[in-house]
């Protein structure tokens, strides 16, 4: 005779965030990423002015477009869970997931930037209005990860983090908007304006967009994973009490 | 009936401010602790910097930083002291509008910073060197009052947020810094101007002061929306 706890362990060792679907999806993102290395690092031309450091192009300029998608997701998700009647904590767990990819993105993005930065510049980072509020929203969105993690019930999480991604949504832009003040009345002839009036031929933009997809299809990927991920979690904590007093029960019958 | 409704709301957030104040004032941890805290904060910034000329430059910036310092001990003291018993669950209890807690926990807030802000404007004036003319205290006043007011309305929200919660200690300094990120930027450049450092003049801090009107308007609306849900639990 199987005890609950047996069971659960069976559960846990058997059950996947993988269905035939999502492996579909993660070998699609494969294939389209491999064709985005393929040809931004070999097929695609050098830029004029910037030589091959050009190429950082189709890894740095998606990851933020996705970051950005990423994080409205979060702020949509978010609202339809604060205003849903029933209340689905499928709507935290999608939110919450999409918040990790796009933190996750926007690193990557603040990563390419800096070394593209550190050749063409000559510096890691420059104090310019986009650069400057990015890192606030990278911040930001680690904020919100970590109140994710505060503890409590799991519907007070839900609640508090969706309160917090629809405050973020209202931030960003006064922060954004109150750096570009900062830069535009005390910065100097600024670097970050040099090169970015670059203009794309037919495959570099072709790349660009292939990149922007491939990000896209691993985002979903990845989303699906992980929001499938937070729910055995999830589960997890609600049966742990279970599996402690049958733990406990277990022990008896032993003595 | 209206006037009515909003007489009495006003009379829940006057009580509760009343009450902060008065916690406050009874334990004393704002004279007693924080101030005192902020004073060595800005004497460590004259350590660390070890030069007048950029201390007079520079030392807008450091009363503001001091005082966001300051705020977060300040937040969570005002949060700690409703938690303790279960003292927030039992104002809903009580029927109070999360309205009312949100703006009467601001207005507490208003008072302890405008007081902590002042004295650090007076430490800085006096520890180093810095200059005012008589329009400059008019417009550093400004700039504290409309400073004063988005610190307190997004101190309360966050701090509505963590409260309760385990390790709000160490989460409070990392939501908070980043969206008060405007008013560190709108105050220092409208304190500048008001002292005249780096070249500025008195009248470029007024667009500034603006910014920190816009920023206090918002999160005083956004805030008393979004405290109820926050806090009921």
């Amino acid at each position: 005779m199987k005890t609950a706890l047996q069971k659960e362990a069976v559960v846990t060792h058997t059950a996947s965030t993988g269905t035939a679907a999502t492996r579909r999806l993660g070998l699609l993102s494969i294939a389209l990423l491999t064709l985005t290395v393929v040809l931004g690092l070999f097929v695609s031309d050098e830029d004029v002015i910037q030589g091959s450091t050009v190429r950082i192009m189709y890894v740095h300029v998606p990851t933020i477009w996705v970051a950005y998608m990423a994080f409205a997701f979060t702020a949509v998700c978010s609202a339809i869970y604060l205003s849903g009647k029933n209340r689905s904590l499928a709507w935290d767990r999608v939110s919450g997931a999409s918040a990790e990819i796009g933190v996750l993105f926007v690193a990557t993005s603040l990563v390419t930037g800096s070394l593209w930065g550190r050749i063409t510049w000559g510096t890691y980072w420059v104090w310019d209005a986009r650069l400057t509020s990015t890192a606030f929203l990278f911040i930001t969105y680690i904020g919100y990860l970590a109140v994710r993690r505060l503890g409590g019930t799991q519907r007070q999480r839900a609640k508090r983090s969706a309160v917090l991604a629809l405050l973020a949504v209202l931030e960003i832009p006064l922060v954004h908007f109150s750096v570009r003040l900062w830069r535009s009345l005390h910065q100097e002839a600024s670097v970050a304006n040099r090169g970015t009036d670059v203009k794309l031929d037919g495959l570099m933009l072709f790349t660009l967009f292939l990149g922007l997809v491939a990000f896209t299809v691993l985002y979903v990927w990845m989303l699906f994973h992980r929001q499938r991920g937070i729910a055995l979690e999830d589960a997890m904590s609600d049966k742990g009490l279970d599996i402690a007093i049958e733990q406990r029960r277990a022990e008896s019958m032993v003595k | 009936m209206t006037s009515n409704s909003s007489h009495s709301r006003w009379k829940v957030v006057r009580s509760i401010a009343r009450k902060d104040v008065l916690v406050e004032w009874n334990s004393r941890v704002l004279t007693n602790q924080v101030a005192p805290f902020a004073l060595v904060v800005m004497i460590m910034f004259a350590f660390a910097l070890d030069n007048e000329g950029i201390l007079q430059r520079v030392a807008p910036g450091l009363v503001w930083l001091a005082t966001l310092f300051s705020m977060l001990v300040v937040v969570q003291r005002s949060f700690a002291v409703e938690t303790a018993d279960g003292a927030l669950d039992a104002l809903r209890v009580a029927g109070v509008s999360p309205s009312g807690i949100f703006f009467g926990k601001s207005l507490a807030l208003m008072v302890q910073l405008f007081v902590l802000q002042a004295l650090l404007m007076v430490v800085a004036l006096v520890l180093y060197n810095v200059e005012i003319s008589a329009v400059g205290v008019i417009e550093a006043i400004v700039t504290m009052v409309a400073a004063t007011c988005g610190l307190a309305f997004v101190g309360t929200l966050y701090g509505g947020l963590a409260a309760g919660a385990r390790g709000r200690e160490t989460l409070l300094p990392l939501l908070l810094l980043p969206v008060v990120a405007p008013v560190l930027i709108g105050a220092t450049r409208a304190t500048e101007a008001a002292f005249e450092a780096a070249g500025t003049n008195v009248s470029e801090g007024w667009a500034w002061i603006g910014l920190l009107g816009v920023f206090a308007v918002v999160f005083g609306a956004v805030g008393s929306l979004a405290f109820g849900p926050l806090i009921d639990e």
